[in-house]
C-alpha cells in the first residue's frame, strides 16, 4: 500500500519534471534574475547622482555593507549580554560558595537596541495587533453578515473608517492608552499596545468586509440544507456559514496583514514606538553618513518581511481552506 | 386519518411579490398522496413545480391554503421531508461520508450511539453504491455520485416523505438509468413516500404510481392526474414494447404538446423527435 503510494508520488515528481520546459525556466528563474541585475544596475548608475545633505544616495555596494554592520553590531551586543550573564553568574557562585544561603539575583542585560532586535519587535507587535484585529473582525463579520438589518446599520460606519490613515488614529489611540492603560506592573509596555491597537483599527477593515461578503455569499441551496435539517443556530454557524466563508476570510486576512505591516512602520516612525520603523527614525535624526544605507537595509528588510508575511499566510490558507483554488498569488 | 391523506395539499395558492404587483405563480392546487406512493410532477419550465416541492419541504410559505402532513399543517422545514436538490447542495469542504453524517447526527443525535450512526451512514452509502467513494469530497466526485450522495443524505434521514427536485436532470442517460433502478429498488424495500420533479416524461412513467400534470403558468395548477398502473418490478427493456406503457407516454406528452403547448417560440433546429428514447428536443423544451 504505502509503497503503490511511493511509487505513485514518485512517478507525479517525474511527470512534473518532466514538464518543466526550457522556457518555463526562463520564465520563472531567469528572467527574475535578470530584472533583479538591471535594477540594480540602474540603482548603482543612478544613485551617485543624487546628492542629498547626508551626501549622495547609497549604492547597492554600501547597502551591503551596511547590512554587514548591522549584523555584527546584533552579534556584538550578543557576546556581550553573555559576558555580562556569564560574569553574573560567576559571581553567584562564589558568592554561594562562602555562603549557601545567600540570596543571589541574575540582573538582565540591557543594552543597546540593535536593528535585530528592533525586527523582532516589529514582527511581534504586527502580529499581536494582526490576531487582534482578525479575533475581532471574523466575528463580528459573521454576525452582521447573517442579519441584514444590522449589515444595513453597520455598512455606512465601515465605509467611513475604511479609509481613515494610521497617522489619524494614532494621537487618539495614544492619549486613550495611556489614559486607560494604567497598570504598575504592567504585563506590555504602553507603546506596545498603541501600536498594537493602532495597526488593529486600521487593518481589521479587509477581514471585516471580507468576512460580511463570504457569510452573504453563502448558498441558498446549503441554506436550504441547514434549515430542513433544523440545525441550530451556532452549528448553522459553525458548519455551515464559516467553512462556506472561510476562502473569503482568508482573502481577507491576507489583505489585513499586509495594511498592518505598512501601518505598523509608519506607527512606529510616527509614535517613537520601538521597532523597525523608530530604527528608521532613528537613523533619519542621527545623521551620519551612514544612516542613508542603513535606511535602505531597513527598507530592504521590511520589503523582505513583507513578502515573507504574506507567503505565510497563503501557506495557512492552503492547509486551512477547503478551497485551494482561491489560495493563489 | 386515512391511509391515503398521508399527505395532502388544499387549495395551494402561491404569489410573489415582484415589480409593481404580485406575481401569481400557483392557484387552487390540490392533491392528496397516499403513504408509500411515489408521484411524479411534470411541467414545462417555469409552471411552478419547484414551488410546489418547496412548499410541502417547508422552505415557501404559500399564499393561500396549505400543506398536511398526517393531519399537521407544515410550518417550517424538517427533516421528516428530506429533499433531494436538483444540483446536490452538497457542503463541498466534507466528504460524502461526512455529509451523510452532517444530516445522521442531526436527526438521530439523541437516539442513536456514536457506533450506531456510523453504520447507518454507511449502510446509506452502500444503498446508493457508494460506499467505496465514502472519504471523497464532492468535487472528486462525478455528477452521478454527487447526486447519490444526495439521495443518501435525504434516505438516512428516514423520512416520511422523500421530496426531489429534477434529480437526475443533470446526469447522461446511463447514469440516470442506472440511479433509476437504483431509486426503484429502494423505494420497494423502504416503501417511501416519494414526489418526484421531473421533466422526464420516460422516467415520469417508469417510476411512477402517479403522474402529475401541471398546466402553464401563470397561475399554473395540476391540469390532470395520469395513474400509472404497470405492474412493479418494472424492467426498462421489457416496458419498451408494452403498449400500456406507450400509453402512458403518450398521454403525457399529449398533455404536455398539444394541451398545454408553450405560446412562447423557442428557437428549435430539430424536428420533432416523437417517438425516439427521451427525444433531446423534448427534454430541452420541458427542461425545468
Ligand atoms: N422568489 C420568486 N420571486 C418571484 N418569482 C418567482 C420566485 N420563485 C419562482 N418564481 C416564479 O414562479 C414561477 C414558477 O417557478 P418554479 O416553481 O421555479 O418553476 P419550475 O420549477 O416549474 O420550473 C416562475 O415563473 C418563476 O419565475
Ligand atoms: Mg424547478
Amino acid at each position: 500500500m504505502s509503497q503503490s503510494i511511493q511509487t505513485h508520488a514518485m512517478a507525479r515528481v517525474r511527470h512534473y519534471a518532466a514538464q518543466i520546459t526550457p522556457d518555463q525556466l526562463l520564465r520563472s528563474l531567469g528572467l527574475p534574475i535578470v530584472g533583479i541585475m538591471a535594477f540594480l544596475l540602474l540603482w548603482s548608475l543612478a544613485a551617485p547622482n543624487v546628492v542629498t545633505s547626508l551626501g549622495t544616495l547609497p549604492g547597492p555596494a554600501d547597502v551591503w555593507e551596511q547590512s554587514g554592520n548591522l549584523w555584527a553590531d546584533y552579534r556584538e551586543e550578543q557576546q556581550r549580554a553573555a559576558e555580562f550573564i556569564a560574569m553574573q553568574e560567576e559571581r553567584n557562585a562564589r558568592i554561594l560558595e562562602q555562603n549557601p544561603d545567600a540570596e543571589v539575583r541574575i540582573r538582565p542585560y540591557s543594552g543597546a537596541t540593535t536593528f535585530v532586535d528592533q525586527i523582532w519587535t516589529s514582527l511581534g507587535t504586527v502580529m499581536a495587533g494582526f490576531l487582534l484585529a482578525t479575533l475581532f473582525a471574523v466575528p463580528l463579520g459573521i454576525l452582521v453578515g447573517l442579519n441584514q438589518h444590522l449589515y444595513a446599520a453597520v455598512n455606512p460606519i465601515i465605509q467611513v473608517f475604511k479609509p481613515v490613515s494610521p497617522l489619524a488614529w494614532l494621537p487618539i489611540v495614544t492619549l486613550v492608552v495611556s489614559a486607560t492603560y494604567v497598570s504598575d506592573d504592567p504585563m506590555f509596555s504602553r507603546s506596545f499596545v498603541t501600536s498594537v491597537v493602532t495597526v488593529s483599527l486600521c487593518s481589521l477593515w479587509p477581514t471585516l468586509i471580507n468576512t460580511i461578503m463570504g457569510v452573504n455569499s453563502v448558498s441558498q441551496d446549503l441554506k436550504n440544507v441547514s434549515q430542513v435539517l433544523r440545525l441550530p443556530f451556532l452549528t448553522h454557524v459553525w458548519k455551515v456559514v464559516l467553512p462556506s466563508s472561510i476562502p473569503m476570510i482568508f482573502t481577507g486576512m491576507r489583505l489585513s496583514l499586509g495594511i498592518a505591516w505598512m501601518v505598523l512602520i509608519a506607527a512606529e516612525m510616527l509614535a517613537q514606538n520601538p521597532g523597525l520603523g523608530k530604527f528608521v527614525w532613528d537613523e533619519f535624526q542621527n545623521g551620519s553618513s551612514n544612516s542613508l544605507s542603513r535606511i535602505m537595509v531597513a527598507v530592504i528588510v521590511i520589503g523582505f518581511i513583507g513578502l515573507l508575511l504574506d507567503r505565510a499566510m497563503l501557506v495557512l490558507q492552503k492547509t486551512l481552506s477547503w478551497d485551494k483554488s482561491t489560495a493563489t498569488h | 386519518m386515512s391511509k391515503h391523506n398521508h399527505l395532502e395539499l388544499s387549495s395551494v395558492s402561491m404569489s410573489f411579490p415582484v415589480k409593481g404587483g404580485e406575481f401569481l405563480a400557483l392557484d387552487n392546487v390540490n392533491l392528496k398522496i397516499a403513504e408509500g406512493e411515489f408521484v411524479s410532477l411534470i411541467g414545462h419550465s417555469g409552471c411552478g413545480k419547484s414551488t410546489v416541492l418547496n412548499i410541502v419541504a417547508g422552505l415557501l410559505e404559500a399564499s393561500r391554503g396549505g400543506c398536511l402532513l398526517d393531519g399537521k399543517e407544515v410550518r417550517e422545514p424538517g427533516p421528516e421531508r428530506a429533499v433531494v436538490f436538483q444540483n446536490h447542495s452538497l457542503m463541498p469542504w466534507l466528504s460524502a461520508y461526512e455529509n451523510v453524517e452532517l444530516a445522521v447526527r442531526q436527526v438521530f443525535r439523541k437516539s442513536m450511539t456514536r457506533q450506531q450512526r456510523r453504520e447507518w451512514v454507511h449502510h446509506n452509502l452502500e444503498l446508493v453504491h457508494m460506499g467505496h467513494a465514502a472519504e471523497k469530497r464532492p468535487d472528486e466526485l462525478s455528477g452521478g455520485m454527487r447526486q447519490r450522495v444526495g439521495i443518501a443524505r435525504a434516505l438516512a434521514m428516514q423520512p416520511k416523505v422523500l421530496l426531489m427536485d429534477e434529480p437526475f436532470g443533470a446526469l447522461d442517460a446511463l447514469t440516470r438509468a442506472h440511479l433509476q433502478d437504483s431509486l426503484m429498488e429502494i423505494q420497494r424495500d423502504l416503501n417511501s413516500t416519494v414526489i418526484m420533479i421531473t421533466h422526464d416524461v420516460d422516467e415520469a412513467v417508469l417510476l411512477s404510481d402517479r403522474i402529475v400534470m401541471m398546466t402553464n403558468g401563470p397561475a399554473a395548477t395540476i391540469g390532470e392526474v395520469l395513474p400509472v398502473n404497470l405492474p412493479r418490478p418494472r424492467d426498462r427493456v421489457a416496458l419498451a414494447d408494452c403498449p400500456d406503457y406507450n400509453q402512458c407516454r403518450h398521454a403525457v406528452l399529449s398533455f404536455l404538446y398539444e394541451k398545454q403547448k408553450k405560446v412562447e417560440t423557442l428557437p428549435r433546429k430539430q424536428s420533432s423527435g416523437e417517438g425516439q428514447e427521451t427525444s433531446p428536443s423534448l427534454r430541452k423544451t420541458a427542461n425545468g
